[in-house]
């Protein structure tokens, strides 16, 4: 078989309101990009098949797991991680609630819940407990049987009113 | 909360701070295991077995070698080789030989995922093409994969040069590793003089710890022949110490700094990569960072125990127990340690048992080397003890909560292996589950056609355990206090020692201000595991704390020029006791404190923390024609000793009992005959999603522990241990059906229904 | 993984060609969820993939007098974010609502889950009770074929060396028609079927007229179960009819048994969500 040539790809994406130029090999996952070529790692790989959401990023306004869309694919698009939810003048409500509700306990898996939760509370801002443990399904945690991070949510989603 | 009289007016110890390590985690700045970058670095990726037993006949690495932006290839002729010496932390032992074979497999691989080679590469995707360039020549052998099969007369053998230990006798050419036996008092006239005996045989699953971080090793190896490490650990010490093992080295030539750490559950307390990335590095004077995959963690890391359990318990016509007898059996994986004596002291923990007989058995077989996994070996024998004491209970017609008050163990109580309880708080956990709202309510056994519910109830044990850990402070110019510790922060830890600190110095716990440092920079410090970082390694910071004072006191008195029996400290003030005016704050005397910076010190080596006990309620409700089970109310009650911060004591209880309830329903190895595991994926593996668990509701019992000053028991562990059980019991009450494997999966429920009609 | 280029192609040509050079060393990209997964493990080597959600049809639901047509790359989130959809299709939505969580429903597709044919697929079992349509482009022009057709084997598909899907037409009915889609999991979310069933009925005079039973997971692709399916028609929908429909069922069913579950389980699995899901559809059509 003959060596298939691949060369790296310009793409130009915003990614936390940053409108930037890559350069990524058109194989890499965008959890990848994100880590190893803008060099934000706040987005975790927890298994890279889609399974456990620690990747989760908001990309145009939907969640998607980041292992699961190439880089070369966020040409023109805009991508919301953990590292844009807080702002010079603080965190955001989510991001509040879960340390008061003591939401994490390694904290590996919060990012991914974290962005999950906002797209949740941008679109419902009073979800039902049911509703959240639905939207949350596709975040694994292994530490906290879920019980203050539902709370947590439900919390941020009171405040934020 | 319910609360024993010692209702001391703490004013940090019980509230609860943030966390001082939260915004990082919130915002994802924290840096975990994967996150590191250092100059220079390469990606390292190692070559796995795809048999679970094979002789190794050849490894050809030349292929790899030639590949484009591949910096150096390793397999097990890099490493030196150790001989049969015991070694061991905390919590984990084994032999040196052992430990390197499992991070690189020498002449023969034990496990599907054993490695037996590396490469270092530019880039990971590059790593991983040259790894499948790899070539190994394996003689295979028949693999031997549950108790039954390797304790089999012809069982296939894994270690021809190693003998087990049966009863003090060496015997060779066996898969048991060890056979151990307790005994107290005259079982057989126990057996004898009971009115009733039960006894049932619990088989449970390979489970994994399931931490969603992934392992990670990254060193550097330099030309002075110094290691740095950085990992994500439960034990900086004890990589350090497996890690100058491995490599030959001084402790001292090793350097271990601890990531982030994502999870562990015991599962990160052995080391995998962090030898190969520093083989790699000294290979090529670069920095290497070796990451796992999600299938890699499942087929070479953890797990936790599976195995047979038989239990026998007699009792007399009053309901008191006579007599009890367990045969323990449990796969320690490739190489031995099952936790078989953490076995034996927890099995009949919890009731006061006047003879009793324990053999347990130590049994390799080739599955992935195991590991801690909460409460070590506890929930699987709890499981038998509790079932047979629920089956004692329905016999009898007996209040499943008034036959274990009757029979409770507590303060003076024998215990298996020997010492009697101090004091302990299982009664009056017992007597606060009686008293909850969930006991008390109803419990609608037929919701819906089709539908039944069942309530089923436990009670488990862990003795958490002591160990070393060391604490430095030092009081900053600004009165606030940098605390210096060496235990890995995996949940919380960093606030409830913090807190300790706090308490002592009477400032708040924002101005205590910890961090978790690398193995250069503290004393030793045991792993963060056993239950024992806040009670250890809290120990240590309340001492250093009071050193702290000490020498607030004495260079206040220099200051002064008075002497020290004249001066008080309290709640960050330095005062003296006869002039009102002679009075400093700490920003006051830490400004410029004569004779140099006000720091302190303080290392502890501690016994158990006294037993901690859990009682658990579940209620679920089966789907009789699919055999789906919902969890719809579960209650965990818990003596926590003393919670520093109750929000995460709450989320210790409620992440053990979710891991149980996973352990119970769905979690398992499921393994081809050829030993291969077929689920070794998120997807397949099940453990619990958060549409799977109802709220859990905690109920904290604060009986002290006699061992730390503020009585801090140790809580991660017990709450694993009673929801098999728990769960086991509510479905025969739901049912009249005994299920007595894990898991207990819907195929399970809908075959014994067929079975009962 | 085997390093592979990129294509994202503007038209249907474009695609085609793409395809047709690079023959089984390239997969369409629709939402990822499976290709990429399975171009990262051992199964198979690509050199490009070819991402169609640029070829504008392939992500739009069209609505004419006699279909729905849904672009073969629409992610499963747009059907059941859709008002008309969800009345309409509810059978299509339950499939749509259950394929993995919500970061997986942004991505997934009908038609991905279609083209990827796994035995256990959630969407195959409801676009074969509806009678979907495939439509197929590739060199030699747009063909058509029904959506039973389609899956030859597990992750096996019909398609020939430069084809790929472009959309699946789902035919509007008349009369009083529902359908329904129910999976068994242990878990209430992110897993694979044990067993699932999707069922339609067409609803005429108080008899059925016309019904489609299909079942997953329980051969090397998703069946129609015709055999059962026919037992219903013409007749009144009474327990009795309904149970001979699910017991029929059970015997097509020929699963094998695996780390998902057993034999017997799964037989038993789809007698009872045969059941379900006929006596939903009915409900929802109304009867």
């Amino acid at each position: 078989m003959a060596e298939n040539k691949v060369k790296k790809v310009a793409v130009n994406t915003t990614i936390n309101g940053e409108e930037m130029d890559i350069l990524v090999d058109p194989y890499v996952s965008l959890l990848e990009t994100l880590r190893e070529v803008v060099g934000i790692t706040g987005t975790k790989e927890g298994c890279n098949d889609g399974n456990c959401g620690a990747c989760t990023v908001n990309l145009d306004g939907r969640i998607v797991d980041s292992c699961l869309v190439l880089g070369v694919e966020v040409e023109g698009k805009n991508i919301e991680t953990v590292e844009g939810m807080a702002n010079p003048d603080g965190l955001h409500p989510l991001q509040q609630a879960f340390l008061e509700e003591a939401a994490l306990q390694c904290g590996i898996c919060t990012p991914g819940f974290l962005v999950s939760a906002k797209a949740l509370l941008d679109n419902e801002p009073d979800p039902s407990e049911e509703r959240i443990r639905h939207w949350l399904a596709g975040n694994l945690c292994r530490c906290t049987g879920y019980d203050k991070i539902v709370k947590a949510v439900t919390k941020a989603s009171k405040e934020s009113k | 909360m319910v609360s024993t009289p010692e209702n001391k007016n703490y004013k940090v110890i019980g509230t609860r701070p943030i966390r001082h390590d939260g915004y990082d985690k919130v915002t994802g700045r924290a840096q975990y295991g994967a996150d590191i970058k250092l100059p220079g670095m390469l990606t390292g990726a190692v070559a796995r077995s795809p048999y679970a037993h094979a002789k190794i006949k050849s490894i050809d690495t030349s292929e790899a070698e030639k590949m484009d932006g591949v910096f150096a290839v390793m397999t097990a002729k890099d490493l030196p080789r150790l001989g049969d010496v015991v070694r061991g932390n905390s919590e984990e032992s084994g032999s040196e030989k052992h430990l390197s074979e499992n991070v690189m497999a020498f002449d023969k691989v034990l496990y599907k995922g054993h490695v037996v080679a590396a490469v270092a590469a530019k880039d990971q995707n590059t790593a991983f093409e040259a790894v499948k360039k790899i070539k190994v020549d394996y003689e295979v052998l028949k693999p031997v994969i549950d108790v039954d099969q390797a304790m089999a007369k012809d069982a296939s053998i894994l270690h021809e040069d190693y003998s087990g230990d049966h009863l003090g006798k060496k015997v060779k050419n066996t898969n048991i590793a060890a056979h151990v036996r307790h005994e107290n008092g005259d079982i057989d006239n126990g057996f004898e003089k009971s009115d009733l005996v039960v006894e049932k045989e619990v088989d449970m699953q390979t489970v994994h710890q399931g931490y969603l971080e992934p392992h990670s090793g990254t060193a550097v190896w330099d030309e002075e022949d110094r290691v740095k490490v950085w990992t994500s650990t439960q034990g900086s010490f004890a990589v350090r110490d497996s890690v100058s093992k491995v490599l030959d080295l001084d402790v001292s030539r090793v350097k271990v700094t601890p990531m982030e750490i994502g999870g562990g559950f015991g599962g990160k307390i052995p080391i995998y990569l962090e030898p190969i990335s520093a083989v790699l590095s000294k290979k090529t004077r670069r920095p290497v960072k070796t990451l796992m995959s999600r299938t890699d963690v499942f087929d070479a890391t953890g797990p936790g125990p599976g195995g047979k359990v038989k239990v026998k318990i007699g009792i007399d016509s009053e309901g008191k127990i006579l007599a009890a007898y367990a045969d323990i059996r449990l796969e320690a994986g490739a190489y031995p340690e099952a936790f078989i004596e953490a076995a034996a002291k927890c099995v009949f923990s919890c009731y006061d048992v006047p003879s009793m007989k324990i053999d347990a058995y130590d049994v390799v077989v080739n599955k992935p080397s195991s590991a801690p996994y909460r409460a070590p070996a506890s929930p699987q024998v709890a499981f038998a003890t509790e079932t047979v004491v629920d089956e004692i209970c329905n016999i009898k017609g007996y209040d499943p909560i008034d036959f274990r008050l009757k029979n409770v163990a507590e303060k003076g109580t024998r215990t298996a292996l020997g010492p009697k309880y101090r004091t302990i708080g299982l009664k009056e956990c017992l007597e606060a589950a009686k008293d909850s709202d969930h006991w008390k309510s109803n419990l609608d056994s037929n919701p819906k056609p089709g539908k039944k519910r069942g309530r089923g109830i436990a009670s488990g044990y862990w003795f958490n355990i002591g160990f070393k850990s060391s604490v430095n402070l030092s009081l900053n110019p600004d009165g606030k206090v940098a605390l210096i510790e060496g235990s890995t922060d995996i949940g919380g830890s960093r606030a409830s020692i913090a807190m300790q600190a706090a308490e002592v110095l009477g400032i708040p716990a924002e101005d205590v201000r910890p961090s978790v440092v690398d193995t250069d920079s503290i004393g030793i410090t045991d792993v963060t595991g056993g239950s024992r970082t806040t009670y250890a390694t809290g120990y240590a910071a309340y001492n250093a704390a009071h050193k702290l004072i000490e020498q607030i006191i004495e260079k206040s008195a220099l200051k002064w020029d008075i002497n020290k029996d004249q001066i008080e400290y309290s709640d960050g003030v330095v005062k003296s006791k006869a002039d009102s005016e002679l009075k400093m704050t700490l920003k006051e005397i830490a400004d410029d404190p004569p004779g140099g910076p006000i720091v302190s010190s303080a290392s502890v080596d501690l016994e158990e923390a006294g037993g901690g006990f859990a009682v658990h309620i579940a209620d679920l409700e089966i789907d009789e024609e699919t055999g789906k089970t919902d969890i719809v109310n579960y209650t965990a009650i818990q003596d926590v000793g003393k919670a520093i911060h109750p929000s995460y004591v709450e989320g210790q209880m409620q992440g053990g009992a979710a891991q149980g309830i996973g352990w119970a329903l769905n979690e398992e190895y499921f393994m081809s005959d050829d030993g291969i595991m077929l689920n070794s994926s998120y997807l397949d593996y099940r453990m619990p999603t958060s549409l799977d668990l109802p709220m859990i509701n905690t109920i904290m019992v604060e009986v002290p522990s006699e061992e730390h000053p503020y009585g801090v028991r140790g809580v991660g562990e017990p709450p694993i241990v009673p929801p098999v059980p728990a769960i086991g019991n509510a479905i025969n009450n739901a049912l009249g059906l005994r299920l007595l494997s894990t898991p207990m999966k819907p195929s399970r429920i809908t075959e014994a229904l067929k079975r009962k009609k | 993984m085997h390093p592979f280029n990129y294509y994202a192609p503007e038209t249907v040509e474009e695609a085609i060609e793409i395809l047709s050079k690079y023959g089984d060393r390239a997969r369409c990209l629709a939402g990822g969820t499976d290709v990429l997964v399975q171009a990262r493990g051992e199964k198979f080597e690509l050199d490009a993939i070819v991402d169609i959600k640029k070829i504008p049809q392939l992500t739009k639901l069209e609505w004419t007098d006699s279909y729905l047509i849904v672009g073969a790359a629409t992610p499963c989130h747009i059907l059941y974010e859709d008002s008309k959809v969800c009345e309409v299709f509810p059978g299509i939505v339950d499939s749509a609502f259950l394929i993995g969580g919500i970061q997986i429903q942004s991505r997934a597709s009908l038609g991905g889950n279609l083209c990827n044919a796994s035995p256990s697929a959630d969407a195959i079992c409801s676009l074969i009770v509806h009678e979907v349509i495939c439509e197929i482009a590739g060199p030699k022009g747009v063909r058509e074929i029904p959506v039973e057709d389609m899956c030859t084997g597990p992750g096996k598909n019909a398609l020939t060396e430069g084809e790929f899907l472009v959309s699946l037409k789902i035919p509007l009915k008349k009369g009083e028609f529902s359908a329904s889609y129910e999976r068994f999991i242990p878990r209430n979310e992110m897993d694979i079927a044990v067993a699932a069933v999707a069922s339609s009925v067409e609803l005429s005079d108080g008899k059925v007229s016309s019904c489609r039973v299909a079942l997953a997971a329980v051969g090397p692709t998703p069946i129609f179960a015709k055999e059962a399916s026919e037992l219903l028609v013409g007749k009144e929908p009474t327990h009795e009819n309904i149970k001979k429909v699910s017991e029929k069922a059970k015997d097509i069913a020929s699963p094998i048994a695996d780390m998902r579950g057993t034999v017997e389980h799964r037989k038993d699995l789809i007698k009872v969500l045969t059941r379900r899901t006929i006596e939903k559809a009915l409900e929802r059509a109304g009867g």
